[in-house]
């Protein structure tokens, strides 16, 4: 079966921020509506929506549910939901319209990351028997990655502080972005560890956050927008959860993911990668092949803002804005999940 | 936590529950925050379930204060024993004992413990490859400081003085020889 093909065509965020007093519903609407205004739809033209959140992070079962209010569910809609981050919506949207039901979707994602503890709350995702209970936080279980990457010499930490140096100055020019700075590479790396081998910079910043992308296919895309962001590749693959089990020093996962979307076949010209720790960035970029002639993450990275369940769909967000606007042709978007790199989601999307 | 024996068929098997009960706080009483008023809320699932064969052995096997662990197909001994063949998906049967010894492999430093981590004063996190064992489990070392600890520091497993059958049942592991 021939696949369709299928694009971006709009994308909203919302600025990030913290202790935000708003209801999920409350900061979804307006960037729904902005984005229904910028690629000139109705609510009628979308044949399907999809959402990703997090239930644990409003600590409510079916919280998820309430956001349909955001969206208005009369006359009836079709809609789903993915507890998880809003790319992995988005990949269940294109496998939708690859089906041939409908044409254009809306994939949308939140994230009141700061209402809790999220280190804590992302770790009752690991094993509920032999890891869960030990309560370590995410950040300890990427630093025990960092450590053994750092001992191989696979990345060192001055690397690591020139990616949270590029970073949070990148962030200047990114609205949506939340940690600026314009420290060298020397000033990072004199702070002191919060979770030794990690500094504070070398972790990313939980902000509250949500975002919303349209994707259409074939004539509806190049009706809606001038340059579509057309979806290439695209592709997910796990690593084992028995923490153990996997290479600290690789993404076996990342590779796979890169290799079937198609990554290699051609110059990427920038890359968004979301890497919520700064050796994770240099452990993508092996993983995946990225040298120098690819633009890593000129938005800031999720290590500038990182809304849990939505940091991966403004990864595609930007990546596509990159499309429009004419400055790539060839993009490269990821999304991660679980602790230390466990699932990747890689796509690679091109201008005509 | 609680287990029963059941006799059926001539065999004798010990089943274990395991009460389940997960709880997040955010904040931990009512406040004014600025202009807005802040409840605390907690989650948590009060239910039991049954922890199956392996888990129900490994969890006893852990309140005797006893190591063991299952061997896969290609001879790699895990532990914590894996129930399935992490390359072929074949049930696991051969059950090997192990030390209470064992070698850091990867490691961080938890300067600032959170409430029910597995020490309260700051401790290492470790991936630890137990003596007999190929795979390394996550625990807690209580090394001091990180000057005591480095990949390649054979620690030993301190047990806990409540032991209801649970990775917890090992409070941490001691560095041994040294420092703690």
């Amino acid at each position: 079966m021939a696949l369709r093909d299928i694009a971006i065509v709009g994308t909203a965020q919302r600025p990030s921020e913290m202790n935000s007093t708003f209801t999920s519903v409350e900061i979804l609407l307006p960037v729904i509506q902005q984005l229904l205004d910028k690629v000139g739809i109705e609510r009628s033209e979308i044949g399907f929506w999809c959402h990703g959140s997090c239930d644990y992070m409003s600590g409510q079962p079916f919280s998820f549910v309430s956001a349909v209010d955001a969206i208005g569910a009369w006359p009836p809609i079709i809609e789903s939901h993915v507890e998880a981050d809003g790319a992995f919506a988005l990949y269940e949207a294109w496998v939708k319209i690859q089906t041939g039901e409908v044409d254009v979707a809306l994939v949308f994602s939140n994230g009141k990351t700061t209402s809790g503890p999220i280190d804590q709350i992302l770790s009752l995702q690991t094993d509920p028997y032999m890891v869960a209970p030990l309560k370590p936080g995410f950040d300890a279980l990427a630093a025990l990655q960092a450590r053994a990457c750092l001992e191989a010499g696979v990345v060192t930490e001055r690397q690591m502080a020139e990616v949270a140096a590029r970073s949070r100055r990148d962030a200047h020019n990114n609205a949506i972005a939340f940690t600026k700075g314009n420290e060298s590479a020397d000033d990072l790396l004199a702070m002191p560890y919060t979770l030794n081998p990690l500094r504070a910079h070398d972790c990313a910043t939980p902000v509250d956050g949500c975002n919303a992308v349209v994707l259409a296919a074939g004539d509806v895309a190049r009706r809606l927008v001038e340059r579509p962001a057309w979806i290439r590749g695209i592709d997910h693959r796990i690593d084992t959860q028995r923490l153990g089990a996997r290479s600290m020093i690789e993404s076996s996962s990342a590779a796979i993911a890169a290799q079937k979307a198609g990554v290699a076949k051609d110059r990427i010209d920038v890359a968004e990668l979301h890497a919520p720790y700064t050796h994770q960035e240099l452990l993508l970029r092996n993983a995946m092949g990225l040298g120098e002639s690819t633009h890593i993450n000129p938005s800031g990275g999720a290590l500038v803002a990182n809304p849990a369940m939505a940091a991966g769909l403004a990864r595609f967000a930007e990546a596509a804005e990159s499309i429009f606007a004419g400055s790539a042709d060839r993009v490269l978007a990821h999304c991660t999940s679980g602790p230390m790199l466990q699932q990747n989601l890689v796509c690679v999307m091109e201008g005509e | 936590m609680w287990s029963v024996a059941i006799s059926a068929f001539g065999i004798s098997i010990r089943t274990r529950w395991r009460d389940k009960k997960l709880v997040v706080s955010g904040t931990t009483s009512h406040a004014m925050v600025g202009d807005v008023f802040v409840a605390p809320l907690e989650v948590a699932y009060p239910y039991k379930r049954t922890v199956g064969t392996l888990l129900s052995r490994f969890f006893t096997s852990l309140s005797e204060c006893r190591l063991e662990g299952t061997r896969g197909s290609d001879g790699r001994v895990y532990f914590p024993p894996a129930e399935f063949d992490p390359l072929t998906g074949a049930q696991l049967s051969e059950w090997v004992s192990l030390s209470d010894t064992g070698t850091v492999s990867t490691w961080a430093w938890q300067a600032t413990p959170v409430e029910g981590q597995p020490l309260a004063h700051p401790f290492a996190w470790a991936l630890i490859t137990i003596d007999g064992a190929d795979v390394p489990m996550l625990h807690a070392v209580d090394a001091g400081s990180p000057e005591n600890i480095a990949i390649g520091t054979k620690v030993k497993v301190r047990w806990a003085e409540d032991r209801p059958g649970g990775v917890t049942d090992i409070a941490c592991f001691d560095v041994v020889g040294g420092a703690s």
